[in-house]
This record gives C-alpha cells, sequence and structure tokens, in this order.
C-alpha cells in the first residue's frame, strides 16, 4: 500500500511539471496552430540562466523570479523576430524553425555552460513527507499548482486574458474590437516561455541539468496535451497529472516496462489517444470548411 | 451634410485575383448607405478593405484622417464597428463577455456598464441570454449580440454584413427596426451589405450598385428604386 501511495504521489508531482509544459505547448498551439518542438529546449535554457544566476549568489528566489521575467522576454522576442515574419508560411517552414530553434538553444546552452551534468539546487528543505514523498516534490507540486491557478485567474478575470483568448479563437473577430492579434500571439509565446521555465527550474532538482534534461519531459509534456486534448487548457492540465501518474504506475506495477521503458508509455499513450481519441478527453472536434 | 467616409481608388485583392477594381465613393454623417450587388461582386469585400482585413490600395479617409495604412485593431480605434459576415461572435464566451470585448478599447468602466445596459434596452433577450455561450445562441439572437457588441465600441461608423443572413422575416424586420432607432437616435452612420435589395433601400438614403468589383449605379435610395436595371435585376418587378 506504501508503495502504491508512494508512486501515486509522485506520478502527481511529475504530473504537474507535464501539466505546465502541455499548457504551454497547448497556448503556443492556440496561437499558431503547431505544436512548438522547441518548448522543453526553451525551458532547459532558461534553467541554465537561473543556475547560472545562483551561482553567480543570486538568492534563489530572486533568480526565479528574474528567470521567469527574462523567459516572458524571450519568449516574447522568438515572436516577434522569427515567427511573426512567417505567419502566412506553410507548416513545414514552421516545423524547421522549431528544430533550428531546438538546435541553436542546444547548442548554445552546451557552449556556454558545457555539456557535463551538473546538480540544480531546490529551493525546499531536503527529507521527506511521511517517508511517502520528497519534500521537494511536495513543493514543487505546490508551486505548480500555484501557477496553474495564476494562468487562470488570468484567462478568465483580466481584459488583456480575455483578449488572448478571444485573439486565438477568432482573430478576425478580435481585430475589430480592437485587439492587436500580432501582439496577443506575442504574449501567448511569452507566458509559454515563462510556463516552461517555472517547469524546468522545479524539475532540475530531480533530474539534474544538462541541455538534453528536457527531452523527455516534453515528450511526456506533449503526451498529456494531447490526452487531454490539444484545444483545451484545462484538458492539458488534466492530461499533465493523469500522464504522470500512469508512467509512475506502469513503472512500477508492470514488470516488463520498468524504469528503463517509462518513456515508451508516453508513446503509446500518445498513439493510442489519436488512434481511438484524436480529440483527446476534454478536446473539441476541429470541423474545417474546405 | 458633411462627409465621414472618403475612398478613392480603392482596390482589393485575393492573391493574385484582383476583386475590387477602384471604387469611389463616400459616406454622409449620420446616413447609411447600402452596397447593393449580386454574389461576388465585392461588397464584403468592400467592407473587409475598409477594415483592413484584405490587402488593398487606394486611399480612404475618416473625416480627412487616412486609414489605408492602419492594422485592422488601429482602423476600429477611430470608431469603425464592423459586423462581420456570419456574425463572427466569441462562440465560447457569454454573450455579456462579447459586449465587454466589444468595449476592449475602451477604458471608461462606468461608460462600458451603461452601454451594456443601452445594448439590453435595444435587444432585451440579450439580458436575457447574458450568461449563455454565445455559440448557443439561436440566429437572430447571435446577430443581435454582434451588432451589440459593435455598438459597445461607441462606433462613429457601422460596417454591416448581410444582417438579415438566414433569419426569419419577423427578426429581419425587427432588427432592422432597431438599426434604424440607433441611426436616428444615437446619429451612428452605417454602410449596409445586403442581399436582400428591397429592405436595404427602405433603411438607407444613399445606395451603390457594385458590379464585378465596379460601382455601375449610385444615387439616392429613391432615385435608385425606380431605376429599371435595379428593378429588375434585384427587386424583381
Amino acid at each position: 500500500m506504501d508503495l502504491f501511495l508512494q508512486q501515486l504521489l509522485t506520478g502527481i508531482a511529475n504530473g504537474a511539471i507535464y501539466a505546465c509544459l502541455a499548457l504551454a505547448v497547448v497556448m503556443i498551439y492556440q496561437a499558431i496552430d503547431h505544436f512548438n518542438f522547441a518548448q522543453g529546449e526553451m525551458a532547459m535554457f532558461s534553467t541554465y540562466i537561473c543556475w547560472a544566476m545562483i551561482a553567480g549568489g543570486v538568492p534563489y528566489w530572486l533568480a526565479f523570479f528574474a528567470t521567469i521575467i527574462i523567459s516572458f522576454v524571450g519568449g516574447l522576442a522568438i515572436e516577434r523576430i522569427i515567427f511573426k515574419p512567417l505567419h502566412s508560411a506553410p507548416v513545414l517552414s514552421h516545423i524547421v524553425v522549431f528544430i533550428g530553434l531546438v538546435a541553436i538553444f542546444n547548442s548554445t546552452a552546451g557552449a556556454i555552460w558545457d555539456h557535463n551534468i551538473k546538480t540544480f539546487p531546490s529551493p525546499f528543505p531536503e527529507g521527506s513527507f511521511g517517508g511517502l514523498i520528497g519534500l521537494h516534490e511536495v513543493g514543487m507540486f505546490f508551486v505548480t499548482l500555484l501557477l496553474l491557478l495564476a494562468i487562470f485567474c488570468f484567462f478568465r478575470f483580466t481584459r488583456v486574458g480575455m483578449a488572448m483568448q478571444a485573439a486565438a479563437a477568432n482573430p478576425d473577430s478580435a481585430g475589430l474590437v480592437g485587439i492587436r492579434v500580432g501582439w496577443m500571439l506575442a504574449l501567448g509565446w511569452g507566458l509559454a516561455a515563462a510556463i516552461g521555465a517555472v517547469a524546468g527550474m522545479m524539475i532540475a532538482p530531480i533530474v539534474f541539468l544538462e541541455p538534453n534534461m528536457m527531452l523527455g519531459i516534453l515528450l511526456y509534456g506533449f503526451a498529456a496535451a494531447i490526452v487531454g486534448g490539444i484545444t483545451s487548457p484545462g484538458g492539458a492540465v488534466a492530461g499533465g497529472f493523469l500522464v504522470g501518474i500512469i508512467e509512475n504506475m506502469a513503472g512500477t506495477y508492470i514488470p516488463a516496462i520498468g524504469s528503463e521503458l517509462k518513456l515508451t508509455v508516453a508513446l503509446i499513450l500518445i498513439v493510442t489517444v489519436l488512434l481511438f481519441k484524436p480529440n483527446g478527453l476534454f478536446g473539441k472536434t476541429i470541423v474545417t470548411r474546405v | 451634410m458633411s462627409q465621414l467616409l472618403d475612398v478613392k481608388g480603392l482596390e482589393a485583392s485575393y492573391g493574385p485575383t484582383k476583386v475590387l477594381h477602384g471604387l469611389d465613393f463616400s459616406l454622409d454623417q449620420g446616413g447609411v448607405t447600402t452596397i447593393l450587388g449580386a454574389n461576388g461582386a465585392g461588397k464584403t469585400t468592400t467592407l473587409r478593405a475598409i477594415s483592413g482585413m484584405v490587402t488593398r490600395k487606394g486611399t480612404i479617409q475618416l473625416e480627412g484622417a487616412e486609414l489605408s495604412a492602419l492594422q485592422t485593431a488601429d482602423i476600429t480605434r477611430k470608431g469603425i464597428a464592423h459586423v462581420p459576415e456570419g456574425r463572427g461572435t466569441f462562440v465560447r464566451m457569454s454573450a455579456e463577455d462579447n459586449l465587454r470585448l466589444g468595449a476592449y478599447s475602451r477604458s471608461d468602466r462606468a461608460g462600458i456598464a451603461e452601454d451594456i445596459e443601452r445594448v439590453y434596452s435595444y435587444f432585451p433577450i440579450l439580458k436575457q441570454r447574458r450568461g449563455q455561450q454565445a455559440g448557443t445562441l439561436s440566429g437572430g439572437e447571435a446577430q443581435m449580440l454582434a451588432v451589440g457588441r459593435a455598438l459597445m465600441l461607441r462606433p462613429q461608423l457601422l460596417l454591416l454584413d448581410e444582417p438579415s443572413f438566414g433569419l426569419a422575416p419577423l427578426i429581419v424586420q425587427e432588427l432592422f427596426d432597431i438599426l434604424k432607432r440607433i441611426n436616428v437616435e444615437e446619429g451612428v452612420s452605417m454602410l449596409l451589405v445586403e442581399q436582400n435589395a428591397s429592405l436595404a433601400l427602405e433603411l438607407a438614403d444613399h445606395a451603390y450598385l457594385l458590379e464585378t468589383g465596379n460601382i455601375v449605379i449610385s444615387g439616392t435610395s429613391e432615385s435608385i428604386l425606380e431605376n429599371e436595371t435595379v428593378r429588375r435585376s434585384y427587386l424583381g418587378y
């Protein structure tokens, strides 16, 4: 029973991180209709920035919030500089740019901070909660929960949040009520980058810091986004927790999977959902007129 | 009456296909003008060109201020509210949130609340539907919401793209009565695009007839009503 509880709690804690990445992916998907394959590398790069600040003597939480702001501005800049000119470019151009971004962030991080695995500090005390789950995992869960709550309130209750939703749902009409749609897309990128940064900084103490740290995690994030439904931010969050729990349970209770084949679970989930319920659990069917 | 909007040499194209071939027209302050024409004549495109939603050339001046270089959002902020073809409501948001978004470019909270009530007084059914998702409204209600949302901008000029489309005759009559009231009581000028020519000429004081991207006839509604070509082709008698 203890093992079960342990795995459930770890699954939920990891799920919170997947939920964040899934949400970031969904936000950009809603803006430009594509999966941002570079989401993980952007988060990794943000985490390095935070690490560099902490290594330079900046207190943890100051570095944490500074990184969020830097990432937000960085995401905004990526949209304005790279994706705005590609606004009406075909899908493949976007994909190529995503791959380019992955390569740029990955090798730049390696070039600046080398490829050696680094430890990343946790702001939470060591030890565990009742022997079931590490205190860092508990803290990570609450930080991400707080973040998700803040994002929810932003979209539900602020004028800009509403405008961003409007711009994503119906860009033409959004323009007609005076919303500057281009800037809303940029804001979406900024927010996605900031959310990714939080996910990166929270998961880094567990997976350790290195240029490829987000590769597997982003896959779980994609799985979460697809399980929840790529059109539904709430679904993506639910999908994140679901994927976290399934991943841990499968790794523990299905001997053939174990800890080595856990990542396969994400891929199986992606394929299964796409085969049987392409819109995800909470997504809506999109009918396109041709 | 003085001029509100002055358009000269307006061309518009979708990719390589040119749809408007140099339109010249003007709208009077406080007037209602209608653009008549068959399917594909370029009526909707004319409105979209004014709002900056298609690639366009030519000059578009609102009370002397040039609009042709501006983006849609900025044209809207100059006081041109566009009720698009197919209504364009935000279907997953509530009716009242749609109205609130209509006032996105304004910051006077009290004025916005007042205007929401004013829209409800024109369209009482919207008040009953205020919390309902816009996508679940009936066609008539959705059109009223679209007009209401445009009014939230406190526009000088209202561009209406086939407001009667797909509505029952009684609802159409009700809607056009209210449009008339808005025009008279608030002095909002209108540019109306309609398939239903007799309906449009009833509301409008001026009319232009568009054929394949060119204005072929223009004049007051009375003179257009008496025009043989218009009568035969568009009014059917």
